[in-house]
């Protein structure tokens, strides 16, 4: 019996195909996605003028929900909303109001009481954007910042734009994401969007512990051996480790880890001669990464900050476009009945 | 209500009205900014005829528009490109049509965020009577007056034609 | 429509149902007479009775009432999660006459004076049998043995430990050891808890893709293999509850054909989803066991069909609505099943994965012959019936649903098959026309 499958995809786009949420890559085609990069890339020109703003969302309110904190992640949006002409909130509610017992649903009648228009939520639970957006009445708009080991969906665009970048097209390219998967949200939302825009290959590098189940059902291949893995490569993305890994016996060592999986000049020079390094930050050089790499000519760690906030410009204005959009033609419709 | 005459003749009083325009105001050195899409046809037109040197800017206005409010955002949004400093310049903004004057509004508050122009002559293959803001053209190629429910599109780039179009009202 | 007294006289005939009996017997056009509590007379000698009133059953199925080997009814409980009365009732209108009420009602069912209470409870205010399952350990804590001695005096049918395991194989060993003295019958729901840690989704495809954290398979193999092993050693009677993966089946395949005292249930749910229910976070799903593979939940209707599962239990879980309204990882694990038990079966038997006597056998006779009762519908047997009509619909929202969960499986959606009517002891628990 199938009960309610499409319905997560369905919740991000008004009946016209338009973002009205942005909560997961799942079920956005690549006509959108390439929408999300080409608007990203207007708005990297608006940050290039003296004054950097535009005046999309002035008069509306949006409150940054962060459960779980990041103050990378939640400046690069609220810079965002500001260049956007929006008023900004921020709340990390981890501290506050659910240690003292008021639920999720409590906080967020809280803040749509306070009009808020979009909700930029981190959370520490998968699903977390998906169950706001279900909650909230409508017209007020989801952004995903990041939820559990769900999806970041944001981080993967600014990845695919700072690819597009440097490469020009998806078509053709060997990309590999490198270190703990297992836990990676961004990992998941990445693999989904290098298939969505056309990439030849796509591989997880990291040993049997960092592996979720299957993963090569979410459209990859696996290399246990690092050396194998780099051949060819067009694009490495290096991800986060968190130090937590070693108590849950998944990895023995940082030492350990790094000799296997950490990205040194001798392993990148493996790779294609042009092939870019890529990493989500915060870096945590000598962990996963070697600083002559991160900081050497085929890094464009740096570009990926600066796309992120067109990125989250590009995300904002089209899911609150969407709702606009949408609540408009609900009034069209109404008076159409009237008549 | 006049005929409307050809996209030629349309360009040629645009041309002889600015170069009249310029060297009332002894402006020598003029830069060329047309907004997307039918103003930047324009605006390529007009640069080579007035023997500008500077290449023209192009200015994409989706996200000054008013009626984001409305409609959303614009899916096709395309980087504005103005390859010169515009501080203390004087600019000629080339639109194909002017309506309401909603878009130049926008135009102009995009402008400015760029920096402070020394004066903007606004220029127009045709200004249609149709104002809702205080905004019309200093020079235009034509001044018509249209029935309820018609619109004026310039169609383009090779060759360049106005096409009338009907809306449902 | 319910709660509508059509049945107070001393008598009854039923005339005109198809009768299906749980063990193979299906005859059409069947009459039966209750009286006093018993069904007085079958088929033509009921047809020609006197009664003071008349159900009409064309069209309908009759079947002996079903029996559920494992549900929550909340009572003892803070009545916030339902109560034996909204509880019980639901239960009724399912088509249940027999309810096994785990022992983790709160306080936890682990002394005769819980079970006294649940007694009293079911006696004030339940239309159905509800038989109270002891806990096996005290508080199940999984630490130490219950008072299985005065459980059973005071009325418990079996012991289990609820939704909880048992972390120590040599506690549960002893546990075994213990409740054989009494040819107790242990009711263990296998999880491995070290396997299953943190996860609350099965370990398969639509976790890795949400990336919820996931319970593998083997989390229950290995509890299965642990707990055949134990109960062939300590030759207790075994009853393997809510299983989940098909390995297990096999394995109790296997225990059985070596002559281990073992049976097995699943709840209905599990034969009807897969993994996929959880695509959209739809906190519904967020069951325990997990639902798994495609591939698992076709072993399981298999096991069904060729009876090594022996009944199929409705795992009904009532919460209240802010328990299911988080992210999916923060919500209480459970479905509010018990009034679609029936209906999902149907949808099996439409499908043709399981035929109608297979399932009437996994409601009635299967899970009474687990606890040593008698599900029958012939002549002298005590009148626990359920008339349904397997074709007409009806639509479960939080309106029409009696229980005080509103999570069902199935929502806003018709569903065929309704219970017209159940009778215990002969005596009307629930009718509806």
């Amino acid at each position: 019996m199938t009960v309610n499958a499409a319905a997560a995809h369905h919740l991000q786009l008004t009946r016209d195909g338009q973002l009205r949420h942005f909560l997961t890559l799942d079920g956005l085609g690549r006509a959108l996605l390439t929408d999300i990069l080409d608007t990203a890339d207007s708005f990297i020109e608006v940050g290039e003028r003296s004054i950097k703003k535009v005046p999309l969302l002035r008069g509306r309110t949006v409150a940054n929900l962060f459960f779980e904190p990041s103050t990378r992640t939640r400046s690069t949006f609220e810079l965002a909303a500001k260049r956007l002409s929006a008023d900004v909130l921020n709340l990390d509610i981890n501290t506050s109001a659910t240690s003292k017992g008021e639920s999720l649903s409590d906080t967020l009648l809280n803040l749509e009481a306070m009009a808020s228009d979009m909700f930029v939520v981190r959370h520490a639970q998968s699903g977390a954007a998906h169950f706001i957006a279900e909650s909230v009445t409508p017209g007020v708009a989801i952004i995903n910042a990041g939820d559990g080991r769900h999806a970041h969906p944001t981080q993967a665009m600014l990845d695919m734009l700072t690819i597009r970048q440097n490469k020009g097209t998806f078509e053709g390219l060997k990309v590999a994401i490198v270190g703990d998967i297992l836990h990676s949200r961004v990992a998941r939302s990445q693999i989904r969007a290098l298939n969505e825009l056309g990439a030849e290959q796509v591989r997880v590098i990291a040993p049997g512990t960092l592996l979720p189940r299957d993963v090569e059902s979410l459209g990859c291949t696996v290399e246990y051996d690092m050396a194998k893995g780099m051949k060819d490569l067009d694009v490495v993305i290096m991800l986060r480790l968190q130090k937590e890994r070693m108590e849950g016996a998944l990895l023995p060592s940082e030492r350990e880890f790094y000799r296997l999986y950490g990205l040194s000049q001798e392993k990148l020079a493996l790779a294609h001669p042009e092939c870019i390094v890529m990493h989500p930050g915060p870096i945590n050089r000598g962990v996963e990464i070697e600083s002559a790499v991160a900081d050497g000519p085929q890094s464009v760690i740096l570009s990926q900050v600066t796309n992120g906030i067109a990125i989250r410009m590009a995300v904002m204005s089209m899911a609150m476009g969407g709702q606009v959009a949408e609540r408009q033609q609900k009034r069209s419709t109404l008076k159409g009945d009237q008549s | 209500m006049s005929v409307l005459l050809e996209v030629g003749q349309l360009m040629d009083k645009l041309e002889t009205g600015l170069q009249h325009l310029l060297a009332e105001r002894n402006i020598e050195a003029p830069l060329v900014i047309g907004i997307r899409t039918g103003g930047v046809w324009v605006a390529d037109i007009l640069g080579r005829r007035l023997g500008i040197e500077e290449p023209f800017g192009e200015l994409d206005i989706s996200f000054y528009r008013d009626d984001f409010s409305r409609i959303g955002l614009n899916p096709k949004v395309t980087p504005s490109n103005l390859p010169f400093d515009t501080e203390g310049r004087d600019i000629i903004l080339v639109d194909d049509v002017i309506m309401s004057g909603r878009t130049i509004r926008a135009a102009m508050n995009e402008l400015f965020d760029y920096g402070r122009p020394a004066s903007i002559i606004l220029a127009a293959l045709v200004d249609l009577d149709a104002r809702e803001l205080p905004i019309r053209p200093d020079v235009a190629g034509q001044s018509l007056t249209l029935k309820a429910g018609q619109r004026l599109k310039l169609r383009g780039p090779d060759p360049l034609r106005l096409e009338y179009q009907e809306t449902e009202q | 429509m319910s709660g509508h007294q059509v049945f107070s006289g001393s008598s009854l005939k039923i005339t005109g149902g198809r009768l299906l009996d749980g063990r193979g017997k299906d005859e059409s056009n069947r009459a039966l007479l209750i009286r006093n509590s018993r069904i007085a007379a079958t088929g033509e000698a009921a047809e020609k009775a006197d009664a003071d009133q008349v159900f009409d059953a064309r069209g309908c199925i009759i079947a002996p009432g079903f029996v559920d080997l494992y549900c929550n009814l909340r009572e003892p409980g803070n009545g916030q999660k339902g109560n034996m009365r909204t509880e019980a009732r639901a239960a009724a209108r399912g088509g249940f006459t027999t309810v096994c009420e785990s022992p983790e009602t709160s306080p936890v069912n682990d002394s005769r004076a819980v079970t006294h209470l649940i007694r009293e409870g079911a006696e004030a205010g339940s239309p159905v049998r509800v038989l109270p399952i002891g806990a096996l350990t005290r508080g199940l804590e999984g630490e130490m043995l219950s008072d299985m001695g005065g459980l059973t005096a005071a009325g418990c049918i079996a012991v289990g430990n609820g939704s909880r395991s048992v972390r120590s194989a040599r506690v549960l060993r002893r546990c075994m050891a213990y409740a054989q003295t009494f040819g107790l019958t242990v009711m263990l729901r296998p999880e491995n808890q070290s396997l299953a840690a943190d996860g609350y989704a099965h370990d398969g495809l639509v976790a890795s893709r949400l990336g919820l954290l996931g319970i593998p398979e083997v989390a229950e193999t290995a509890s299965v293999m642990e707990m055949l092993l134990l109960a062939e050693e300590t030759g207790v009677r075994l009853h393997l509850s809510q299983l989940s993966c098909g390995r297990s089946v096999e394995m109790v395949a296997d225990a059985r054909r070596r002559g281990v005292a073992v049976t097995a249930d699943v709840a209905m749910h599990q034969l009807i989803f897969t993994e996929d229910a959880l695509a959209g976070f739809d906190s519904r799903f967020h069951l325990r066991p997990p639902l798994r593979s495609e591939a698992d939940r076709k072993a399981l209707v298999a096991g069904v069909r060729e009876g090594v599962i022996d009944a199929i239990v409705s795992q009904h879980l009532p919460h209240e609505s802010a328990a299911k309204q988080a992210p999916l990882p923060d919500t209480a694990p459970g479905l509010s099943s018990i009034e679609s038990v029936l209906s999902l079966g149907l949808e099996l038997v439409h499908r043709d994965e399981l035929s109608l006597s297979e399932l009437i056998r996994s409601l009635t006779t299967g899970p009474a012959s687990v606890i040593g009762r008698n599900a029958s519908a012939g002549q002298d047997d005590k009148a626990d019936l359920c008339v349904f009509d397997p074709a007409t619909r009806w639509t479960p929202d939080s309106q029409s649903l009696i229980s005080a969960g509103k999570h069902a499986p199935v929502l806003g959606q018709p569903l065929r098959g309704v219970v017209r009517l159940t009778l215990v002891d002969g005596q009307e628990a629930w009718a509806s026309h």
